[in-house]
């Protein structure tokens, strides 16, 4: 599983990251994650707003942090 | 451009529509753009179903419609979503479809009308700080 945080470098952007890292490793999903800061690649996402949360190619949500639950759902996976 | 985690977020979109008033349409919420208030984007993304389009709409604080005529195609086109947008439609706020001339003058007319009723809700003028539009709220 590949994921990516979208984001320029704001403070909810690194909050987003971190939720998504802490989550991954406590669910014990096995996926690579990526901060994405290049606003061109962001764009071409069609994203709007940021932070944005990328799993496979796929754009599962923008312009919010989904909670620690909704993560793991967007994920597929069940909580720990 | 993709907004970083502003106060408030508002998206604006156009029907764009191939009448006059569609045409009015889409010039308004580019000059709405251009002042710096409203952060357009692409209705047909949402209406493609692009994950990215459709995300951003879910996530934003507001989403505004501007539409030419009362088939409102750009206020459904969000609804279809599980969005529901603030709706502006042009006929109903003065402007007769197929009988408008698209001129300076209409869509000045057009801008100041959703301004002012759209006013209330106005975001204050963002203060760029370190790198993200959030005027330090981050």
């Amino acid at each position: 599983m590949k994921i990516e945080i979208l984001g320029t470098g704001c403070a909810k952007c690194h909050k987003l990251e971190d939720l998504v890292r802490d989550t991954v490793q406590e669910a014990g999903i096995s996926a690579e994650i990526n901060k994405v800061d290049d606003i061109k690649k962001i764009m071409t996402y069609g994203v709007m707003t940021t932070p944005a949360l990328v799993i496979d190619g796929k754009v599962k949500a923008a312009g919010k942090i989904p909670s620690k639950e909704e993560i793991i759902k967007l994920l597929g996976g069940k909580q720990a | 451009m993709a907004e970083c985690c502003s106060g408030r977020t508002k998206l604006i979109y156009a029907c764009s529509g191939a009448a006059d008033v569609g045409e009015i349409a889409d010039r308004v919420v580019r000059r709405l753009r251009a002042e710096g208030q409203y952060l357009m984007t692409c209705l047909a993304g949402v209406g493609a179903g692009l994950a990215g389009y459709v995300e951003s709409a879910k996530g934003a604080d507001e989403n505004i419609t501007i539409d030419g005529c009362n088939v409102s195609c750009a206020k459904k086109a969000l609804e279809r979503i599980g969005v529901s947008p603030t709706s502006y439609i042009l006929t109903e706020l003065g402007l007769v479809k197929g009988k408008t001339a698209v001129t300076e003058q209409i869509i000045n007319e057009m801008c100041e009308k959703i301004k002012s009723t759209n006013s209330s809700k106005m975001i204050p003028e963002k203060t760029i700080t370190g790198g993200c539009n959030c005027g330090g709220k981050c």
